[in-house]
């Protein structure tokens, strides 16, 4: 496929602009916060004491291999599994039995690409899946939820064809517009942690610059995201940092500050090979730097 | 516009497109006009006179009242086939009551009652046990069937006594003329699509039809959606059954039974979709009276009592593919 590797949109060389301030020893309690959390789905341990965090105005990529849990710790933070063990904190209040109501109402929104579309239905009630605006006896505000679609569509989406209308049905949407139509679903509903599932899969390489531009606008926005994808080009563009799952652990933390993408590509290739990443000094540095952070998470 | 936008928006825009959510509302609308013409031109003295047109609204409610939650059931993705039997054990529900205290009210309230029960007895079973509702409804299908004629040890009873009561002309009496069995149809027809097209619940039932995963991840909630569809069929199939039990002012145990087809049948010929997230109450109101107008049309052209279930086949197969054809042609 020729939009997954672009090296040029994909590394701005020389690593990340000084702006981004790491979240180290933030006053403010952490977004989220995962201690040692472990799953098993019928005696397979998915996940094995992984902690994960995530600041305010945070992008986080999840890189990983197939099986490597990704998906099991997204369904975790997104209330659809329980963890076996382990705590979850959002914004520093502890969190027990998280279902997947609870986390929407947390602000946890996930954009699950065209998995999460009912491809019959007409684009507002996919805008609207699961919260409809509806009257005190559960009658539908349609012209109302139409109104919104149809502002997010020209404003949001960048749909300016005229015969996208708000009750066109989603099979008549190219897959960047489903994805658009997932990500605004996401915005509108004023989620603070947007969790991008695989968003570039199938995206042409223009759609998927389209989609950068937006990840980045989630941290303008002070919101932040997991973004969760095979291409460490797309990640990097984007992410404050980057967390390395594999076989069910978290086999690294690297701020994208601080390593390059070369360095992340081989440590990548590494961990693929060898199962767990042991570089030397400078990753335990790095470490030490993230343990700061949890402790700082902890106590607030 | 920008340029690309223009280029887009005319590749985009057809009449087709602009038409497309409505294309499976026009196909039957068209078939059933299609239909009735033939009849018409075959049979003018019929079918240009008022009588067969009362008779279709008296009898076509019978399975039509069921046929319309029965759509919202499979939008959602299951099906229902027990509601013939419901329709028979809910009526043994009315003539307990009735007997018992003189009132036909209350009788009502029983036969609603338990078809209220039947409808959340496989509701339960379907979402809890986690059953595909075919093979829990054709159980249920035998299990209220036989308590029906089970309890009434298979004997009828005549309903004429209820006829004296206000209930009786509000249930199956005359309005203007017109049966009030068509009357409550157009009632129940007019809420099934208020509640499938306006409500959370129509919206939850497309969702988890169209995409049950996703659905669940949006939080939806599927089980107690899905069983409060099967108890709206439930208490429909009930109610059909009291319409249908007092017009012919008879309760038999075998009441419902034949109506399975013919129902869903509309259901399908209205352009409803088996696999769910698609339906059309008003698809479904056509579907019935397509199904129901087949056979008196046939009597009335002249074609022997041999021929209505070649028809129905027909009617059936071409209303599908011609939903099948337009889906292909305007959506994907």
């Amino acid at each position: 496929m020729a939009e997954t590797a672009d090296p040029m949109s994909g590394q701005p060389a020389g690593g990340r602009d000084g702006a981004r301030q790491p979240d180290t020893a933030s006053p403010t309690p952490l977004r989220l916060e995962l201690s040692h959390v472990s799953k098993s789905f019928g005696g397979v341990r998915v996940l094995e004491d992984v902690s994960f965090h995530l600041g305010h105005g945070e992008v986080v990529g999840l890189l990983g291999d197939n099986g490597a849990g990704k998906s099991t710790l997204i369904k975790i933070i997104t209330g659809v599994h329980r963890p076996d063990e382990g705590e979850i904190r959002f914004n520093g209040q502890r969190v027990e039995g998280l279902s997947v109501p609870k986390a929407r109402a947390l602000g946890v929104e996930t954009v699950y690409q065209e998995r999460a579309l009912a491809e019959q239905l007409p684009l507002w009630r996919n805008i609207f899946m699961g919260r409809p605006l509806s009257g005190p006896l559960g009658f539908l505000r349609v012209t109302e939820m139409r109104r919104a679609t149809e502002e997010l569509m020209g404003e949001s989406m960048g749909f300016t064809s005229a015969a996208l209308m708000s009750n066109t049905s989603v099979t008549g949407l190219s897959g960047g517009e489903r994805q658009g139509l997932a990500i605004v679903r996401a915005l509108h509903f004023q989620a603070d942690i947007i969790i991008l599932d695989e968003p570039t899969m199938g995206l042409s390489l223009k759609e998927t610059e389209k989609l950068l531009h937006f990840v980045e606008g989630i941290r303008a926005a002070g919101k932040s995201a997991i973004f969760i994808d095979h291409n460490i080009f797309h990640v990097y563009a984007v992410a404050d940092r980057i967390v390395v799952l594999d076989r069910g652990r978290v086999a690294g933390e690297f701020p994208t500050s601080r390593y390059s993408l070369e360095e992340l590509m081989d440590i990548m290739r590494e961990v693929a090979s060898g199962g767990t990443y042991t570089e030397a000094e400078r990753y335990r540095a790095d470490e030490g730097r993230a343990a700061t952070a949890d402790a700082a998470g902890d106590v607030a | 516009m920008s340029a690309r936008a223009t280029t887009v928006a005319s590749r985009r825009r057809s009449i087709g497109t602009l038409l497309a959510p409505w294309a499976s509302q026009i196909g039957i609308t068209a078939a059933f006009v299609l239909l009735w013409a033939v009849f018409v031109v075959l049979a003018p003295r019929t079918f240009l006179d008022f009588p067969i047109y009362q008779s279709f609204a008296q009898t076509t409610p019978f399975f039509a009242i069921v046929a319309m939650l029965l759509t919202m059931v499979i939008v959602a993705g299951d099906i229902d086939l027990s509601f013939g039997s419901t329709m028979s054990l809910g009526m043994v529900g009315f003539v307990a009551v009735w007997k018992a205290t003189g009132s036909v009210e209350l009788g009502i309230a029983a036969a609603l009652a338990v078809g209220v029960t039947c409808g959340l007895f496989n509701g339960l079973v379907v979402t809890y046990i986690g059953i595909p509702s075919l093979v829990v409804t054709i159980g249920t299908q035998f299990l209220y069937r036989g308590l029906a004629v089970a309890l009434v040890s298979g004997k009828q009873f005549p309903l004429v006594a209820t006829s004296s009561s206000p209930s009786y002309d509000l249930l199956v009496g005359k309005l203007f003329g017109i049966p009030m069995e068509f009357v409550w149809l157009i009632l129940i027809a007019i809420a099934t699509w208020l509640l499938l097209n306006r409500h959370r619940l129509g919206q939850n039932a497309y969702s988890i039809g169209d995409n049950a995963q996703a659905s669940a991840l949006m939080g939806i909630p599927i089980r107690r959606t899905r069983i409060t569809l099967f108890v709206l069929v439930g208490a429909a199939a009930a109610f059909a059954g009291l319409l249908n039990s007092l017009q012919v002012v008879n309760y038999y145990p075998a009441v419902g039974d034949g109506y399975l087809l013919p129902t869903l049948a509309a259901v399908f010929v209205g352009g409803t979709s088996v696999f769910g997230g698609r339906g059309s109450v008003w698809g479904t109101f056509l579907g019935a009276f397509m199904i129901g107008g087949i056979s008196a049309g046939l009597v009335a052209i002249g074609l022997s009592d041999y021929y209505p279930q070649v028809v129905y086949g027909a009617v059936v197969l071409v209303s599908v593919s011609i939903h099948a054809l337009l889906r292909r042609r305007f959506e994907y």
